[in-house]
């Protein structure tokens, strides 16, 4: 569940209000999200891959909330994790975040080549 | 108090909805798009990463991809719905060239099969709102309205922000509402709480399919991260360290679940070649993000796993598919994506990623086109009377009050997601169940209730006790095993159920089996 909004970061553009599904934010005056339903989060991390400014930490924990250090977190590297590998934004252009989704099949072909796997057959493809 | 008029109305904004916005507004009609959440984040689809049925148009080709897929589907598919579904994808995906950078692969082929999910709603919300649609993120259907001759007239619902109802009145309505996933924590599926398939009962639709639900998806313990390429080079073990003699994935989630009943279950991914590890972030960008927050390399070292429900969402069953243009047995109302029974394309089978999202950009355009042309052909009717048809979490048919909600949808959920209940059904625990859920359904219908913003909370533990209820008394009235549904105590397939059945009605659930097409379709495709 969502845990944490950066404040120091946060520059209240109100994305994440507007791309919950769930509604977990209520939008402050200035624009800035306030964490009012965190029970409500349903761990999707969507409202990170549409946050510019790297300021939310969603925990990977979707049963229980959990103690978050801000500092830690902050130092960590975590936040923004989910925007850069998917390429999006400033990363856009960037040839090593490209796109490489479609490769999906082929992975699981191999899987299925490899020794102990199914052989050759209908995948699961997601 | 918010009253609008339109064309078409379309409920659910998820893969089918957002197809079924941008046909009905192509095919000329005006439309709105409600969306419980954000049309672009909402749904199962915008956290995953959907296949599509991609077969090119070469007669043989098709032929031999639909044979193979007769078998799983055991008698209830229909080779003509698997026809056209395959023929949509393929002319449909191109066009979201320009909305969705396609990827380019070694030899300089685009590859229009596989989309990123977020990126891929991201694109149908800007082709939705390129067609001219009207979207209204955060308003949810609470139920819908109803002319004196039984057609829809719209839906009734509320906004989330501040609790105000909206009515929307409009001379066609599709359903595109989703699965039944009863929050079980599987990815994204926290909005699929049956809804539609509620709002459709509630007019008098059929459901058919309900025992087809049974499919789960692996994932880190405690966590949502329902993403499972990596696991098909999963190793098993259990506390001791032992190994746990598991077949290989994909199919292989029946001995997962006779793992866990047992005690915790622990993942190695060390057989995950170095390329694919270095690749991942590019393939599923959501797949390492617990491990990180974690500490743990998912590579090296061992992690318990659980397996997350996907109720009807990866199932087949849902509204009756009544005509070929995804009518329900409603007039006015259309079935679009998981909320439509999908026994048509995949059987008794889950049509994975890749079938399952084939039919929701297909049945999605179907349900729009049709919906714009009868709303073309009977118009609005926006000022004759229509009733709102909403009935348990709304209307209590006695003393309201004293219900809460969440647990209502706990009790709901303590029949359908217990693995031993889903994996392992039997006539005696079926029948507990279905007692138990009967209790439960006459408590929601006769007290719940609730006020603003949280009938939202109310309309939804009455839908989940409603779909529940059809799975289970479904479940029971398949006296046989065949596809993804188990029984202990009748482990063979007996054909004199090679036909689909059709779950109906609230105040009492009857069950009956359709006469069994399929046969007859089967010998047509073959000569």
């Amino acid at each position: 569940m969502i845990e944490l909004v950066v404040e120091s970061r946060c520059v209240g553009c109100s994305a994440c209000v507007e791309v919950c599904p769930t509604g977990v934010f209520d939008r402050a005056a200035d624009g800035r999200p306030v964490l009012a339903r965190v029970e409500d989060c349903q761990t999707c991390f969507m409202c990170e891959l549409y946050c510019l400014a790297d300021a939310l930490y969603v925990a990977p924990d979707c049963e229980n909330r959990v103690p978050v250090d801000e500092a830690a977190i902050l130092a960590s590297g975590l936040l923004g994790q989910y925007r850069r590998d998917s390429g999006w934004d400033e990363w856009e252009a960037d040839p090593s975040k490209s796109n490489e989704h479609w490769r999906m099949e082929g992975v699981f072909a191999r899987a299925a080549r490899a020794p102990g796997g199914v052989g050759p057959g209908p995948a699961r493809v997601e | 108090m918010t009253s609008l008029t339109a064309d078409v109305l379309v409920i659910g904004g998820g893969l089918a909805g957002s197809w079924a916005a941008v046909a009905a507004a192509r095919a000329g009609a005006a439309v709105i798009l409600v969306e419980k959440g954000y049309c672009g984040t909402s749904g199962v689809t915008a956290t995953a990463g959907p296949g599509h049925w991609w077969v090119p148009p070469d007669p043989d080709l098709r032929r031999a991809a639909i044979d193979r897929k007769l078998t799983p589907a055991a008698g209830l598919a229909d080779p003509d719905w698997m026809a056209r579904i395959l023929d949509l994808t393929w002319t449909s995906l191109p066009t979201l060239e320009g909305h969705y950078r396609f990827s380019v692969d070694e030899a300089g082929r685009k590859q229009y099969r596989a989309l990123r999910g977020p990126e891929y709603l991201r694109a149908m919300r800007r082709l939705a709102l390129e067609a001219g649609a009207t979207i209204l993120d955060h308003h949810p259907a609470l139920e819908l309205l109803q002319h004196g001759d039984g057609s829809i007239a719209g839906a009734r619902g509320l906004v989330r922000a501040t609790g105000e109802d909206w009515t929307i009145r409009a001379g066609a309505t599709v359903l595109a509402t989703g699965g039944a996933g009863f929050r079980s924590h599987l990815l994204g599926a926290a909005n699929n709480t049956g809804d539609g398939h509620l709002m459709a009962a509630e007019a008098g639709a059929s459901i058919s399919g309900m025992e087809f639900s049974t499919a789960h998806c692996i994932a880190p313990a405690r966590t949502t991260m329902t993403r499972s390429m990596s696991y098909a080079f999963a190793r098993y073990f259990d506390t001791d360290g032992c190994e746990v003699p598991i077949p290989p994935g994909p199919d292989n989630n029946r001995e997962i679940a006779a793992a866990l009943l047992k005690g915790p279950l622990f993942c190695s991914l060390e057989r995950v070649p170095e390329d694919v590890r270095r690749l991942l972030p590019q393939i599923q960008p959501n797949f390492g993000l617990t491990f990180a927050r974690e500490g743990v390399d998912p590579f090296t070292e061992r992690f318990e796993v659980t397996l997350r429900g996907e109720g009807t969402i990866r199932g087949s069953g849902g509204l009756r598919i009544a005509d070929a243009d995804c009518g329900t047995d409603v007039p006015g109302l259309f079935a679009a994506g998981d909320t439509a029974t999908r026994e048509l394309v995949a059987g008794a089978v889950s049509g994975g990623g890749a079938i399952n999202s084939s039919w929701a950009l297909s049945s999605g355009q179907w349900a729009g086109r049709a919906a714009a042309e009868r709303a073309r052909r009977a118009g609005r009717r926006d000022a004759e009377l229509a009733r709102p048809i909403g009935q348990a979490g709304l209307r209590p048919l006695a003393r309201p009050g004293g219900l809460d909600p969440r647990e209502v949808e706990r009790a709901a959920q303590a029949e359908v997601l217990p693995f031993d209940k889903i994996y392992f059904r039997q006539a005696r625990t079926l029948a507990a169940s279905a007692d138990r859920l009967e209790t439960l359904w006459r408590d929601t219908a006769d007290h719940l209730v609730a006020m603003g913003s949280d009938r939202l909370r109310a309309r939804e533990a009455a839908a989940l006790v409603a779909t529940a209820r059809w799975v289970t008394h479904a479940a029971a009235g398949r006296t046989e095993s065949r596809g993804m549904h188990y029984r202990t105590d009748l482990t063979g397939r007996d054909d004199r159920f090679a036909a689909r059945q059709l779950v109906e009605g609230l105040d009492r659930v009857v069950t009956r089996y359709e006469r069994p097409a399929a046969a007859t379709a089967r010998l047509e495709i073959a000569s």
